[in-house]
C-alpha cells in the first residue's frame, strides 16, 4: 500500500518533468516575469530590491497555477483514474500522492531557482535567504489549496483557467503571510516568527484540507 | 479450498446517470470460476453496470455483495481488476514502468512484471514508450495489469475490442486459467467470446 503511494508520486514527478516539460516551463515563465519587472519598473535598485520579496512570491504563485489544470485530467482522460480508485489506496492518499509529486517536479525547481532570481532584482543577502525558506514552506499551501481546483475542473473539458481563476483567492492569505515574513526582518522591524508560523500552520491545514477535498470533488465527479 | 463460498451478487440494482435510469431491477449471482455474459444494444448500459459492481459508480437501488473465504475485510473495489475502453497507460512512459505501478495494487502479489508481459507477447516491447503501440498492443498491456495483481473479479468491459485472432486466443487462455482458479468475471460484449459463459444477461435498451 505505501508502496503504491510512493510509486505514484515517482510517477507523477517523472510525469511532469517528462511530457511537454511541467516544470521548466513554470520555471522558464517564473524567470520571465521576474526579468520583465526591472524593465517595467526602471533602474531604480532600491525599489527593485524593496519590491523584489513580493515579486518573487507573486511570480512563484502564478507558476505553480500554470500546469495544475492537467493534474487529474489526464488521468482521467486515459483511464488511470478509475484504476487508482480500485487500487486499494484510499483516493484522499492518491490525491496526496499526486500533489507531493507534483510539488517535487514544479513547485521544487522554484524554491532551488529563487536565491537565483533574488540577485536579478538586487536583494540583499537576508532578504534572498527569507524569500527562499519562505517559498519552500510556502510553495507546498499553494499546490496542496491548487489541487482543490484541479480536482474540480477534472470533469470539466476545458477549464484550463478556470483553476486559476478558483484557486488564486484561497492563496492569497499564503502569498501575505509569504511576504510579510520577509519585509519583517528587512523593512517593519517586527517579529518574523509570528508571520512565519502561520505561513507554516496554512502549508499544514492544506495538506490535511487539500487532499480530502479533491478526494470529494474528483468522486462528486465520477458520474 | 471452499470454492463454494465465493460468490458474488447482485440484488435489484438501477443506476441512473445525469437524472437518466440507465437500468433498473438488474439482478445475477455468480459463483466461483463462473462467467456472467452481459449482451444488448449500444446505450442499454453494459459498460454502466459494469462500472456500478466496480463501485465506480453510485447505485441508485439495490446491493451488490461479495463473499470471499479468505478476504473478508476487502471491499468490492480491491477484488475487482476493471479491463475498460481506456487503457490507463502513460504515454511517455515505458510498457514496463507503465506496469510497475500497478503491479504495486493491493491484493495478492501475481506475476512478475516481464512474465506478465511474456504472457501477452509484449515483452520484447517492454522499454519502448506506450504511446508508440498499436491499439492491439496497447490492449495487450493493459491485459498484462489482470496478471501482476491478483483479484478475484474480472471486469471486461468489450475484452476483444481491437486484438487480431492470435491475441484473442492468448485472452482467452489466460480468461479461462482465472476461471479455472476459481475466478469470477463479467464481460459486456457483442462478439462471441473466447470462453463459454456460465450465464448472459441481457439488457433491454434504454
Amino acid at each position: 500500500m505505501t508502496n503504491f503511494f510512493f510509486a505514484l508520486v515517482g510517477r507523477t514527478v517523472r510525469l511532469s518533468l517528462g511530457a511537454g516539460g511541467g516544470a521548466f516551463v513554470g520555471l522558464i515563465f517564473f524567470l520571465s516575469v521576474v526579468a520583465v519587472v526591472p524593465f517595467g519598473v526602471g533602474p531604480d535598485m532600491k525599489l527593485l530590491a524593496r519590491i523584489g520579496p513580493a515579486m518573487l512570491w507573486i511570480a512563484a504563485l502564478l507558476a505553480t497555477l500554470l500546469g495544475l489544470d492537467r493534474l487529474f485530467q489526464d488521468d482521467r482522460d486515459d483511464g488511470s483514474l478509475d484504476q487508482f480508485m480500485l487500487s486499494g489506496l484510499p483516493l484522499e492518499l492518491v490525491v496526496l500522492a499526486k500533489a507531493i509529486g507534483h510539488w517535487l517536479a514544479t513547485g521544487l525547481p522554484l524554491v532551488l531557482g529563487a536565491p537565483v532570481f533574488g540577485l536579478i532584482l538586487g536583494m540583499e543577502a537576508q532578504a534572498i535567504g527569507l524569500v527562499t525558506l519562505t517559498l519552500l514552506i510556502g510553495t507546498p499551501a499553494l499546490i496542496f489549496i491548487g489541487t482543490i481546483g484541479a480536482a474540480l475542473i477534472t470533469a470539466l473539458r476545458r477549464g484550463g483557467l478556470l483553476v486559476a481563476i478558483l484557486v488564486l483567492p484561497f492563496t492569497i492569505p499564503v502569498l501575505i503571510f509569504g511576504v510579510s515574513t520577509i519585509t519583517a526582518a528587512t523593512t517593519t522591524g517586527m517579529p518574523v516568527m509570528n508571520p512565519m508560523l502561520i505561513l507554516v500552520a496554512l502549508t499544514m491545514a492544506s495538506a490535511v484540507i487539500g487532499p480530502v477535498a479533491g478526494a470529494a470533488a474528483l468522486r462528486a465527479g465520477m458520474d | 479450498m471452499n470454492k463454494r463460498q465465493t460468490r458474488l451478487s447482485a440484488e435489484t440494482i438501477a443506476v441512473s446517470r445525469g437524472g437518466r435510469t440507465i437500468f433498473e431491477q438488474v439482478s445475477f449471482t455468480l459463483g466461483a470460476g463462473q462467467m456472467l455474459a452481459v449482451t444488448g444494444a449500444n446505450g442499454s448500459g453494459k459498460s454502466t453496470l459494469l462500472r456500478a459492481v466496480a463501485s465506480l459508480l453510485p447505485l441508485a437501488e439495490g446491493t451488490i455483495r461479495f463473499e470471499h473465504p479468505a478476504r473478508d475485510d476487502a471491499t468490492i473495489a480491491e477484488n475487482v481488476h476493471y479491463f475498460g475502453h481506456l487503457d490507463g497507460l502513460k504515454p511517455g512512459l515505458s510498457v514496463r514502468d507503465n506496469l510497475a505501478l500497478w503491479a504495486k495494487f493491493a491484493g495478492r502479489a501475481g506475476l512478475p512484471a516481464i512474465e506478465a508481459l511474456e504472457q501477452v507477447e509484449l515483452d520484447h516491447l517492454d522499454d519502448l514508450p506506450a504511446g508508440y503501440l498499436s491499439a492491439g498492443q496497447k490492449r495487450r498491456a493493459s491485459l498484462a495489469r489482470l496478471l501482476v495483481v491478483q483479484r478475484p473479479i474480472w471486469l471486461l468491459d468489450e475484452p476483444t475490442s481491437a486484438l487480431d485472432s492470435r491475441s484473442e486466443a492468448i485472452f482467452g487462455d489466460l480468461l479461462a486459467q482465472h476461471l479455472g482458479e476459481g475466478g469470477l468475471a463479467l464481460a459486456a460484449t457483442h462478439r462471441p467470446l473466447p470462453v463459454a459463459s456460465h450465464a448472459t444477461l441481457a439488457l433491454g435498451a434504454a
